[in-house]
């Protein structure tokens, strides 16, 4: 039987869901394909300083990340980057790996920031920062 | 080898100089310059920007806004449409006529049964008073009328009615203000209210207060009108824009005038 848009749609949901346990920090990443996804894709610099040097102007929204390492591990690093409204539901900080979310542009609908290999490279760069 | 070890001396330099970054533009509450500018604890744009942007806007021979104006005064006494009038026919002198009406739109309309901005309001009087082709949002001429129009009410504090007939609107407004949208999940609230005074990379935040719009954007290198700054706004975060003129923006527009209250009309304002 073909899967239905509905069908893709719940299976999508209940793998997010799955996924947001400490599944996250059990997939391999590699930190140096984080560091240019924190640069690019994920724009982490909008918002925070980072020990990347040659990137001007980082931003002052969030805390600097430059130990980030040594306060939080993986699973909860992981959490902080699928979807921070679980942890603060006020926060400005855009879930990196959510769907469904309110009037998202066409050119982006159904797509997340970061793919969830993005995310585990991201979280084991992050590890790096201590 | 020494030159390359001189060269990386000097670049951490550089590096450690410029850090913090950013150099916010110079702001002191109590400075008397900024008191127009300020209102409670609402600042305007203006004492966000920095100082080259502020003295273009200070000097009405200095602003590019003024060419839009200029066409707006050329317009105002331009006979258009079937019953052979010019805005000058009915309304006579701006100067005399239109000292206020700038800093109270958006407004409800009893006639068209809803709340319409200063844009549409000068699109019925075309299209009603005038016998005469709507103009086009954002089209150079509705742009130059809207300007000309809203100027004449600079130095009068924003004021609108949000409650009666416009409160559907209002309360449209503010939910719109406070919704997260866009892939980047955000709300409007989220940088104009929570973070403002912080930085998204080099871009310093402000209030997003809406007394100074039509604003000559140096970014657009021309006039724009206050929908197209919130279009805009939309698309920073990937969100899907509303078509500009709609009732989400004129709702939205209530909303940030509101916000604005006690804020005194600047346009034409010049930002970044
Ligand atoms: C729009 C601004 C914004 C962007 C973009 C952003 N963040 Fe954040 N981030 C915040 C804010 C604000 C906080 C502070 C906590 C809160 O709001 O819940 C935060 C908190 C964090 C924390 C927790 C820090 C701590 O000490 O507890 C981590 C880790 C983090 N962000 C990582 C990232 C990464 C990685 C990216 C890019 C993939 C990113 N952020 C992009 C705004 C942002
Ligand atoms: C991701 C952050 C962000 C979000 C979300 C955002 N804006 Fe802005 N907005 C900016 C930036 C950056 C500027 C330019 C600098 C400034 O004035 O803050 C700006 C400027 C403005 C201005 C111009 C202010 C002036 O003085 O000319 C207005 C009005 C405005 N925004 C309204 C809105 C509205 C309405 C929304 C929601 C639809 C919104 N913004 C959402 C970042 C944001
Ligand atoms: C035939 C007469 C007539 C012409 C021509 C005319 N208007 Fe009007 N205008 C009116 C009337 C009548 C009102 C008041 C409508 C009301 O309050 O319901 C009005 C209201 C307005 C208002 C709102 C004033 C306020 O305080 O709320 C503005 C702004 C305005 N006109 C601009 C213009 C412009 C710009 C033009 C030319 C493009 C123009 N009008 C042409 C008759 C005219």
């Amino acid at each position: 039987m073909p899967a239905t848009p509905w069908m893709r749609h719940a299976m999508a949901c209940a793998m997010l869901v799955a996924w947001t346990a400490a599944a996250w920090a059990e997939m391999p990443g590699d930190a140096g394909r984080g560091r240019v996804a924190v640069i690019g894709k994920g724009n982490c610099l909008a918002c925070h300083h980072l020990p990347i040097p040659e990137e001007p102007d980082h931003g002052d929204i969030g805390p600097d990340l430059s130990t980030v390492g040594s306060r939080l591990g993986a699973t909860e690093l992981a959490a902080r980057i699928v979807d921070p409204k679980t942890i603060n539901p006020d926060t400005i900080m855009p879930s990196f790996f959510k769907t469904d979310l309110h009037r998202v542009a066409k050119d982006w609908q159904g797509q997340t920031i970061l793919t969830r290999q993005d995310v585990a490279d991201v979280v084991a760069y992050l590890l790096t920062l201590k | 080898m020494r030159a390359a070890r001189t060269i990386l001396a000097v670049l951490a330099l550089v590096l450690a100089v410029r850090s913090p970054a950013w150099a916010d533009p110079p702001f002191d509450p109590k400075d008397p310059a900024m008191a127009k500018y300020i209102s409670g604890d609402k600042r305007s744009g203006y004492t966000f920007a920095e100082p080259e942007t502020r003295a273009m806007q200070d000097d009405d021979f200095m602003n590019p806004a003024m060419l839009w104006v200029g066409k707006g005064e050329t317009l105002w006494s331009t006979v258009e449409g079937s019953a052979g009038k010019s805005c000058a026919s009915c309304h006579g002198k701006a100067e005399e006529t239109m000292t206020t009406a700038g800093a109270h739109y958006p407004k409800y309309d009893a006639g068209e049964r809803k709340v319409v901005n200063l844009e549409q309001r000068i699109n019925l009087c075309r299209s009603q008073a005038m016998g005469a082709a709507e103009w086009k949002y954002e089209s150079e001429p509705l742009l130059a009328m809207t300007t000309y129009v809203k100027m004449q009410s600079r130095g009068v504090p924003v004021s609108v009615v949000v409650d009666g007939p416009a409160a559907p609107w209002f309360d449209a407004g503010r939910r719109f203000y406070y919704e997260r949208r866009g892939l980047n999940d955000v709300a409007c609230a989220h940088c104009h209210v929570d973070h403002w005074g912080q930085h998204i990379r080099t871009e310093l935040l402000s209030q997003g207060m809406t007394n100074g719009f039509p604003t000559y954007r140096l970014k657009w290198q021309k006039l724009g009108s206050l929908h197209r700054r919130m279009a805009g706004c939309n698309e920073e975060i990937r969100a899907e824009p509303y078509p500009l003129g709609s009732f989400e923006y004129v709702a939205l527009e209530l909303y940030l005038a509101w916000r604005a209250q006690g804020l005194l009309v600047e346009t034409p304002s010049v930002r970044k």
